[in-house]
């Protein structure tokens, strides 16, 4: 063998092995298409002194301050129901225990995680996940083991299309689409605008497809549609194409993770139009890494599920109570966390039994429920039919700026 | 034509932080014929030490490029001596005790290397997995761009290209004029005869893994503070593989191939990245999504057509 073959080997080796480590942990899980799969149901043991309950969250990770307030609002509620003696059923009062476990913002410890809870025969309901990748990894098990569970905020259409044990207490991707196209046309008065999506996230996906659908549909002109990788260092290349549009707004469907990066060399290249995303900005890490208060977002618009400055009574209320007990003011997530765990408290008590199936049907009939993210009625598909509103980032402020109502 | 110049230089950028990890990786295949796949995560380490060592400095926005290189230089000196020291420990106690081990043995040890690096950081009480931003170190915004006719170019993107080429005309200073570096040069070119002649091989295997973590610090600190990515104790895999890539295509053991390899990825990627959607009748392909599969793409023709890379030699083996 001569030295050169070697060398070609020896590389090829190499990548073979660096695309295996770096790649493999993100391939999108095939999963999926489970339901009606009753024959596998777990047993649950019903025979309990405490309602408990599984939470997976990303606690850690790319994503965290996500899973961290998402979780704070989970226990926050946690103690609410608690100091009032637990949930009644069949006469009765329970406490609740919520059992956590972080998934560091990875589809496939969401995975693991799914399969640990779906063989714990104490556990009556599952809440989360936050992001929608995630959520879809895990539903199939908690569908296959019968087990209903509620995640807070993945707004991806086909998380609760995973079966009929899968909920959610937040709005899908196609109406937030359409939440900042109306707020674009009607009340920013954009009609070219470009856009920017992370092809391996499916909530960037379906939400850039649902803006572009709504965007044009009234009338709008989408000048351009650049994907991006979230671990880039460099979107100078996208953001120069969308410069030469002239694009009087920029839509970013991304994470807070990488949206300050690419909003700072939005700026700098001259890019002056406005920037616009969705909840996945909703984070307190979002402004810092666009430079701080007053640096590159300045003024950016997002739609989100709730806004702490809304004058609504019932936020109101939750916001001065929330701050009372944990000094700060509540985040969007923090409410959602915190409908998930009423809501499902609500549906056990409605039950009259913590029998998962029944739980289950009882969540299905969700009606009217007055949320602290608005009212919430879960339609046939599982998703709460709510309103959704559009901040503006001022400072390090999310200021209320519209609320929009659902399209029928 | 300005988008065309544009892109180029997004890519020469880019390709310059490649180029600080590529040159890691060929010096110590040069030198010991090991792929050292630990040095993505001294990659990363050096980001990270570059972002604490920030905190340490007290560093703030500052209203001129020359103000905020003053800050920049003790930012770069410190996550380079850290990184050295790293290095060197990696040397010292994954890869000398294997210096007569088949080579399979030491490349399986560099992974296990890399992953144990990988793991620790991810620790709480280590760097932890949130997102880290770097503090402002340049002044940024629209007023620190330099317009030239339709081209834009940030004074980040000119900083970084000019310490990476400073950097690299150092490492060509050392390699070429100096005593350490002749000896680097024999212990690469015949590793037992330059024992023989009375070359310390140990001592000039230390210094090139030392070398190679200096660059690779100093290409974590650009990036970390230049490009305002978020810091992840994972960043290195993505940076770390392509820089990797780079060394190859360049000719892995070669330093001008690491060089060209560095710069032809970068702008590979950026002319990727910025080429417009191609249209055939009613599909609508957007070549934006195909980045990290064209740089492989290269890879494979250039492994097929020069097995040794573009600049590497093609030395037959004498059994």
């Amino acid at each position: 063998m001569n030295n050169t073959v070697r060398v070609g080997w020896m590389s090829a080796l190499a990548v073979a092995t660096l695309v295996s480590i770096g790649v493999g942990g993100c391939k999108a899980p095939k999963d999926g298409g489970t339901t009606g799969e009753t024959s596998t149901k777990a047993t649950q043991n019903l025979d309990v002194k405490a309602i408990k309950v599984g939470e997976y969250s990303s606690m850690t990770g790319e994503t965290a301050t996500f899973g961290q307030e998402s979780d704070a609002g989970i226990q926050y509620a946690l103690a609410e129901i608690n100091a009032a003696g637990g949930i009644e059923v069949a006469g009765k009062k329970y406490p609740v225990t919520v059992e956590l476990q972080d998934d560091q913002s990875k589809p496939e410890e969401a995975k693991t995680v799914a399969v640990k809870f779906a063989s714990d025969a104490d556990i009556v309901a599952v809440l989360g996940e936050v992001a929608s990748s995630r959520s879809k990894t895990a539903a199939p098990e908690y569908q296959r083991a019968g087990i209903p569970m509620i995640s807070p905020s993945s707004t991806n259409p086909d998380v609760t299309k995973v079966g009929d044990y899968i909920f959610r207490v937040c709005f899908i991707d196609p109406f937030q689409g359409y939440i900042m196209a109306k707020f674009a046309k009607d009340e920013l008065k954009l009609s070219n605008v470009a856009v920017l999506r992370d092809p391996s996230q499916d909530y960037s996906v379906g939400l850039a497809d649902a803006f572009i659908k709504e965007f044009t549909a009234m009338g709008g002109k989408i000048a351009t549609d650049v994907s991006y990788k979230a671990s880039d260092s460099d979107f100078r290349s996208q953001l120069g194409q969308v410069k030469t549009t002239n694009a009087d707004g920029v839509f970013i469907p991304g994470y807070y993770g990488e949206v300050g990066t690419i909003a700072r060399q939005a700026r700098e290249i001259g890019i002056k139009a406005p920037l616009m995303g969705g909840d996945g900005w909703d984070s307190s890490e979002l402004v810092k890494g666009a430079g701080g208060p007053g640096g590159a977002l300045e003024g950016a618009y997002f739609s989100t599920h709730y806004s702490a400055s809304e004058t609504s009574k019932r936020v109101q209320d939750f916001v001065a109570a929330y701050k009372k007990a944990k000094g700060k003011e509540p985040a969007a997530l923090v409410a959602q966390g915190y409908d998930a765990m009423m809501i499902l408290a609500d549906a056990i008590k409605r039950a009259g039994s913590f029998e998962r199936a029944k739980v289950r049907q009882a969540l299905a009939e969700t009606k009217d429920y007055d949320a602290v993210t608005g009212r919430i009625t879960l339609d046939e598909n599982r998703n709460a039919n709510k309103s959704g509103v559009v901040v503006q980032i001022k400072g390090d402020k999310f200021v209320y700026t519209k609320t929009i109502e659902p399209k029928n | 034509m300005d988008q065309f110049l544009q892109i180029l230089i997004n890519g020469i950028q880019l390709g310059s932080v490649y180029v600080l990890i590529a040159l890691g990786y060929t010096m110590v295949y040069g030198v010991l014929r090991l792929i050292n796949f630990a040095h993505s995560d001294v990659f990363m380490v050096g980001s990270f030490v570059g972002f604490y060592a920030c905190g340490w400095l007290k560093v703030t926005a500052q209203k001129t490029v020359f103000a905020g290189l003053v800050q920049l230089l003790p930012v770069l000196l410190i996550a380079m001596a850290a990184c050295v020291l790293l290095g060197l420990v990696i040397e010292r106690f994954a890869y000398r005790p294997l210096r007569r081990a088949p080579r399979l043995t030491a490349l399986i040890t560099a992974i296990g290397v890399s992953l144990f690096i990988e793991g620790a950081a991810q620790l709480p009480f280590v760097f932890g997995v949130n997102p880290k931003f770097y503090p402002e170190i340049l002044p940024s915004g629209p007023d620190s761009t330099i317009q030239a006719g339709g081209i834009t170019i940030s004074k980040h993107q000119l900083v970084m290209v000019v310490v990476s080429a400073i950097l690299v005309a150092v490492l060509w200073y050392i390699v070429q004029k100096t005593k350490m570096g002749k000896a680097m040069r024999a212990v690469s070119h015949d590793f037992d005869a330059a024992g023989l002649m009375g070359i310390p091989t140990d001592n000039v295997i230390a210094f090139t893994f030392s070398i190679g973590a200096a660059l690779a610090a100093a290409g974590g600190v650009l990036f970390g503070g230049l490009t305002f990515k978020s810091l992840l104790p994972l960043m290195g895999v993505q940076m770390g593989l392509k820089a990797f890539v780079a060394a190859v295509v360049g000719g892995i053991g070669s330093i001008p191939g690491a060089m060209l390899g560095g710069l032809l990825m970068g702008i590979s990627e950026s002319f990727i990245k910025g080429a417009p959607h191609i249209k055939f009748g009613a599909t609508d392909f957007d070549p934006s999504r195909w980045t990290d599969a064209v740089a492989f793409l290269i890879l494979i023709l250039v492994l097929l057509i020069r097995p040794a890379g573009l600049l590497g030699k093609n030395t037959p083996e004498k059994v």
